[in-house]
């Protein structure tokens, strides 16, 4: 989330979409309500089902799912051309001004310009900001086109219109790319009717009317927008959105994305996905050659109109990898050996979720470790999974409940004599359940909050750190009196816990937050940290190995006034939910990212009356109520852009090089699986550069086949993924799985509630009952008739229901492709295509 | 909410004064359930069948998302799912938190012929003493909600107590604190109804719910349980919720006029048992039951 | 609270007249159970289901002596927490559920390969197994250097899955251990 929980209670306006919130979120879900109750804010709720989210909405409109493009560019179609956008907002916080070079081409065909019809994927270099200076109207630049084939980079020196007018500037590139997107097609692609989508329309933009900028709207999203082949451009259609109507950074504003766990915030935070380091550090390739080639690469400069000024925070990536290898490896990460770089391995290809099984099924991958994860039953095609795992000759589980993972060689359907036939050595290893761990977790609104253990592991289960540990000493013992391949990572891997078979996660806390190595001094403020002190934060670190940090994001968390995460103080002196001695967020307890642009260019609060910072013109230094996300001392008239991540300061209408992989704006796709061709441009229907998956496991269904209906797949309220089987209060609230069928579907194919129906992709069949409903109305898509159907996900062959033999024993994602995201490697659990027939 | 033991202000069965009453008078207490920003979570199903630490029930998949048909002895709060279509056409899912509604004139209390199996205390909560219930089920037909639900196997009824455990500690009752949207509030009569009237007029001036309204029916002498309603001129849509409830006319003469005569039959009654205890001894406790 | 004469007398009243018809109704002044959780410790914990992350307070029996292992009678939100206010959701609501569980996983266990059931290990021969498993694997399958010949140093054979409430503390120590194996194949439920 951009903003937090508590934040959404400022909004004015909510869009809720691609999420559930009431039914996934429900504690976080009452400050939407109490925004209703208390400021009469509306709420527009757009989702393939009538949800308990749309019972409270004020505007509920169904849409077919994996057409949200094509709605949210409809929207950014009508705030353009109604004018509900926030101009001087738009001019300065964004790059609506910058200039793109000719040569660069919207994809009016479905293809931007520099496609690779072999390789499947674009030569980005087109999608570049122009060199030059300020121009006005249609004049010329001062700068050079970029040249094809040059080495891709942004330009120190960005042309820019500040009129917007200029048919070259992003601005004006935005409004011809989503002109397309009008009502009609809107109502063409997603299946709601014009009207609707234009009351839809009317309401959210409401807000920026003649250009009044003190009112704030907000988008909620979760999973419906990344459980998708092009989710990435979903959530940006939504930023581009935001930003034009200058919501990003305000209080009750921003794009809040709901994340489903309690803690996968963290585990992104912390890097526990393949290409990342700690802190968002991107991955070594084996072309970055030594850690200096590394930096270079990841180390962007700024870009931006001369006259602008550009705080380009990862200007400070060495930083940040230096003291990260310096917590890693200690002594053994020298200067002179490149900081360890050589420990790291080097990655240049995709190593996410589903190549796991990919790779495993291909005889790659061999041993598989999970901890608190169920990948089968997580899937997608988890028959797939489950074939994968079968040529694996290890498995490791450590985990609460017995799962559909370790259990796999007796998933239904595999006889006692294919169970002889797998190979697989499992270890099922009881580990620990939330109450008896401590430790913290990072929440949707970046808040680390510190949990105490209240109760002891029971029988013989363990911490899981005690686990882990427990095995790596034991590995490190093997390459330590036997030797092996390449043990230096792994012999000298920092470990000084005071119970190295159980670390303390206090000792692991402050060792994230990171400590000096060496005096370190701050040259601004004169502050001077010593050695084996605790950092106060991340403008401490240094890349000459004097400090020592896990994870950068994180420094702060923990400094020698103890563990902010632990504090409990829920005042909230300025009443906009901030409570800013409640816990601790990243980064440096600022509340709102990008809490600059909640003023305006001279600094002053868009809104008075939900004042977040500003500048103090005699203090010469931005001030507040949140802590300002921004360099502190810059003036106004400076004109730093608020979004100090990015290179060029700025919003990004435009992704500009390789921000992306499919595209510099979000252009509508159609899912993998999709009942009609693209009605923007039918000969390039999906996203051109998804790639699909080729082991005999991979199927992927037609409406030509029969696979005629749309099939989405979610959680419910009373449930908890795959864990709340094991827990009789849930089961007893919802004991089984069943399918959501339009009353409509019903009726024509003689389905009562109650009876069991049969839902086939082309990869497996799934039999549940159906629950007849009519908050699944059909839709006319592109001038078809169609239907959808949706399945709750939370069942499988292990749990309380199951082992009784009162329930199916299917996992519901027997039915769903292995199909990614090229952006964010997450698979299309939604919108894929299924038979329905009376089982 | 209160400091100290509940007073008792009504006592089933029982002849003269209540006992205690007038020795302290608390404000009254009310439940306000706001249909209008229920999300139909079922938190409050679940914090209060773990405050009472009631056995599971085993349920089965019934095409709704309604726990189970009905209340039951071991499950007093439950939420109604009904799909509805308002007569302009608009669709609504609707959820009602169903459970006692604590009248100020209850109906159980009125028909109940067992010294001290209802009590009615003076901050308006009507609570079961099971201790002193006989099974006998007159509450059943007393009461106008059809709320108070039957354990065959250790005879007693059972309702909502409003956790006159907790409200007597202080606290707010186990689903008043559960409830994620804060559709359910707790308070005084007077707060809630303040609450619930600004509440009603919001609707009605801000939403397109223009007949909003606050559900606190007279027939019973208004209740300690009320509900905000998108439509107040319809409670019946949220799954049965009578729109004008009265106490059957049995009861009412039952404990009225006829108030001598039902205290004489439960006397007989008394002297019935005590001559049956004298003859056969105690009866058996069965297995299970809760002591 | 001082009970007034006059309501003593009153209260007398009472007793005297319904006992005339022979009943005794002063238990009814008796709350029907007692507070259950009047003498518990509170514990912060946090929920770990979804990203609210809301507050929950732990109720155990036993005051965490040493000699005492802490019995959880209740959970209910933590009311101070600014986000969920004390409140919880019904999963939240029946986290005592998921404490006490019949169903927790209580000893480590094997399959061997062809095997048809679970058979019990000790944790040390577990580890051991383990760490031969991961040896052989990583060490038959690590790559050094790349088809041009670039130092690349991994080790494709073996992935890691995390979970989603794993704490921040432990991942950390999975991306130390695990990328310190040369593992590319990190990944965790934030994926899907």
């Amino acid at each position: 989330m951009t903003n937090g929980w508590v934040d959404i209670k400022n909004a004015d306006m909510m869009l809720i979409m691609g999420g559930n919130p009431a039914e996934n979120h429900p504690c976080g879900f009452k400050w939407a309500i109490e925004a209703k109750r208390q400021r009469n804010a509306r709420m527009i709720v757009v989702d393939p089902r009538f949800t308990r989210t749309a019972a409270t909405a004020d505007l509920f409109v169904q849409i077919r799912a994996g057409s949200d493009i094509a709605f949210l560019g409809g929207m950014v179609n009508y705030a353009i051309a109604n004018g509900r956008v926030a101009k001087e907002y738009l001019a300065n916080y964004t790059n609506a001004a910058f200039l793109i070079p000719e040569g660069f081409a919207l994809p009016e065909e479905g293809l931007y310009s520099g496609f690779n019809t072999e390789t499947r994927s674009y030569d980005r270099s087109s999608w570049n900001y122009e060199a030059g200076g300020k121009v006005t109207g249609t004049g010329d630049t001062h700068g050079p086109a970029a040249k094809a084939g040059a080495p891709a980079a942004l330009p120190a020196d960005v042309a820019y219109d500040p009129a917007l007018e200029h048919p070259r500037c992003v601005y004006q590139l935005l409004k011809k790319h989503y002109s397309r997107y009008t009502p009609e097609m809107v109502e063409r692609i997603t299946g709601i009717p014009k009207d609707q989508f234009l009351k839809a329309a009317e309401m959210y933009t409401s807000i920026r009317k003649d250009g009044d900028m003190s009112r704030v709207g907000t988008v909620i999203y979760a999973v419906g927008w990344t459980h998708h082949s092009f989710g990435t451009q979903i959530i940006r259609t939504a930023a581009i959105l935001q930003l034009l109507m200058g919501n990003v950074g305000r209080a009750g504003g921003g794009v809040n994305a709901l994340r489903g766990h309690s803690n996968i915030q963290g585990a992104t935070d912390v890097a526990g996905i393949f290409d990342n380091l700690p802190g968002y550090i991107k991955v070594p390739t084996p072309a970055d050659g030594n850690f200096e080639g590394w930096m270079a690469r990841i180390t962007p400069k700024p870009s931006k109109p001369k006259e602008w000024d550009s705080f380009n925070y990862w200007s400070n990536t060495p930083r940040f990898a230096v003291s990260l290898m310096k917590s890693m490896y200690g002594e053994a990460a020298k200067k002179e050996n490149g900081w360890a770089y050589d420990y790291l391995p080097k990655v240049d290809r995709e190593y996410s979720w589903v190549h796991i099984f990919d790779d495993m099924l291909r005889g790659k991958v061999k041993g598989l470790i999970a901890f608190g994860m169920n990948s089968v039953a997580i899937g997608p095609n988890s028959s797939k999974n489950i074939d994968a795992l079968k040529k694996a000759d290890f498995l490791v589980v450590c985990d609460i409940y017995p799962e559909e993972t370790s259990d796999f060689w007796r998933a239904p359907g595999i006889t006692a004599e294919e169970t002889r036939q797998i190979k697989t050595e499992v270890y099922r290893l009881p580990g620990a359940g939330f109450a008896e761990k401590d430790g913290t977790f990072v929440n949707s609104a970046r808040w680390l909050q510190w949990k105490w253990a209240a109760v002891p592991t029971p029988g013989d289960a363990r911490l899981d750190q005690a686990v882990l540990a427990g095995i790596f000493l034991k590995v490190r013992e093997l390459y330590r009196t036997e030797g092996g391949k390449f043990p230096d990572p792994i012999l000298n891997l920092t470990w000084n816990y005071t119970v190295p078979g159980n670390p303390p996660l206090e000792e692991v806390a402050k060792e994230l937050n990171g400590r000096a190595l060496g005096e370190v001094e701050d040259k601004a403020s004169g502050a001077v940290v010593k050695a084996g002190q605790q950092l106060p934060g991340f403008a401490m670190l240094r890349d000459d190995g004097s400090t020592a940090c896990g994870n950068w994001i994180w420094c702060g968390s923990w400094t020698e006034a103890g563990a902010l995460t632990k504090r409990r103080d829920p005042a909230d002196p300025s009443g906009l939910g901030i409570h800013p001695n409640w816990a601790w967020s990243w980064p440096m307890n600022r509340r709102v990212l990008y809490n600059r642009a909640s003023c305006d260019v001279s600094g002053k609060p868009w809104d008075k009356t939900r004042a977040q910072v500003w500048w103090n013109e005699a203090q010469k230094k931005w001030v507040g109520n949140d802590v300002p996300d921004f360099k502190p001392d810059s003036q106004p008239k400076d004109h730093m852009g608020p979004f100090i991540m990015n290179p060029d300061g700025v919003g990004r209408l435009f992704g500009p090089l390789a921000a992306f992989a499919d595209g510099p704006f979000p252009e509508f796709y159609e899912p993998i699986e999709s009942p009609i061709a693209n009605p923007l441009h039918p000969q390039q229907s999906s996203n051109p550069v998804v790639k699909k998956y080729t082991t005999p496991m991979d199927k992927y269904g037609t409406a030509a086949e029969g696979y005629n209906i749309i099939c989405t797949t979610y959680r419910l309220t009373e449930h908890y993924h795959y864990w709340t089987k094991n827990n009789p209060m849930n089961v007893q609230l919802v004991p089984e799985p069943f399918v959501e069928v339009p009353a409509e579907l019903a009726d024509e194919m003689g389905i009562r509630g109650g009876e069991k129906v049969k839902v086939s992709s082309v990869r497996a069949t799934y039999i549940a009952k159906a629950m007849v409903t009519k908050r699944i109305k059909p839709m006319v898509v592109d001038g078809k008739k169609m239907y959808q159907i949706g399945i709750p996900i939370h069942f499988g062959y292990r749990g309380i229901q199951e082992d009784a033999g009162k329930t199916a024993r299917t996992l519901t994602n027997l039915l769903s492709p292995t199909v990614t995201d090229p952006n964010s490697y997450t698979p299309e659990f939604k919108g894929f295509l299924v038979k329905l027939e009376k089982a | 909410m209160s400091n100290g033991p509940l007073q008792i202000k009504a006592v089933s069965g029982q002849a003269g004064t209540p006992p205690g009453q007038g020795a302290s008078r608390d404000y009254d207490v009310c439940k306000l359930i706001d249909v209008t920003t229920c999300i139909g979570c079922k938190a409050c199903e679940v914090a209060c069948v773990e405050w009472n630490g009631y056995p599971f029930r085993e349920t089965v998949f019934d095409n709704t998302y309604q726990t189970m048909p009905d209340l039951a002895w071991n499950y007093y709060n439950l939420i109604r799912f009904n799909e509805h279509t308002t007569p302009e056409g608009e669709f609504q899912w609707l959820f009602r938190k169903d459970g006692c509604l604590h009248c100020a004139d209850p109906g159980c209390l009125r028909a109940c012929p067992a010294e001290g199996a209802i009590v009615q205390y003076s901050n308006g909560i009507v609570d079961f003493q099971q201790e002193y219930c006989i099974g006998c089920q007159y509450c059943v037909t007393g009461c106008p909600f059809n709320i108070p639900k039957f354990n065959p196997e250790t005879k007693k009824v059972h309702k909502c107590t409003l956790c006159s455990d907790r409200v007597g500690a202080g606290l707010e009752p186990a689903c008043i604190k559960a409830c994620p949207t804060g559709c359910l509030h707790f308070g005084s009569k007077d707060d809630m109804l303040d609450l619930a009237e600004k509440r009603a007029a919001q609707l009605r001036e801000h939403t397109s719910h223009k007949n909003a309204g606050v559900y606190n029916p007279a027939g019973v002498g208004g209740t300690h349980v009320m509900y905000v309603l998108h439509d107040i001129e319809n409670p019946e849509a949220y799954g049965g919720l009578p729109k004008d409830p009265r106490i059957p006319l049995l009861v009412k003469i039952w404990k009225g006029p006829l108030k001598w005569l039902g205290n004489l039959a439960m006397t007989a009654g008394i002297v019935g048992v005590a001559v049956h205890y004298l003859r056969f001894g105690p009866k058996k406790t069965e297995g299970g039951e809760d002591k | 609270m001082v009970a007034s004469r006059r309501s003593f007398i009153r209260t007398g009243a009472g007793v005297i007249a319904a006992s005339i018809l022979g009943f005794d109704v002063r238990p009814a002044y008796a709350q029907a159970k007692e507070l259950k959780i009047a003498r518990t410790t509170e514990t912060r914990s946090t929920c770990p289901y979804c990203s609210v992350s809301c507050g929950v307070i732990i109720h155990t029996l036993g005051d965490k002596a040493k000699n005492v292992t802490a019995q959880v009678v209740h959970v209910e939100g933590d009311p101070d927490h600014p986000i969920n206010r004390g409140t919880l959701c019904p999963k939240g609501s029946s986290l005592m559920q998921d404490i006490m569980n019949e169903r927790r996983l209580l000893k480590p266990q094997v399959r061997r390969p062809g095997s048809d059931k679970w058979e019990d290990i000790g944790w040390d021969q577990a580890y051991d197994e383990i760490a031969r498993h991961i040896k052989k694997t990583r060490d038959e399958g690590f790559i050094e250097t790349d088809a041009q010949g670039r130092k690349v140093n991994r080790c494709e054979s073996i992935a890691w899955n995390g979970g989603c409430t794993d704490t921040n503390e432990f991942n950390y120590l999975v991306v130390k251990t695990m990328r310190s194996l040369g593992l590319c194949y990190v990944e965790n439920q934030a994926r899907v």
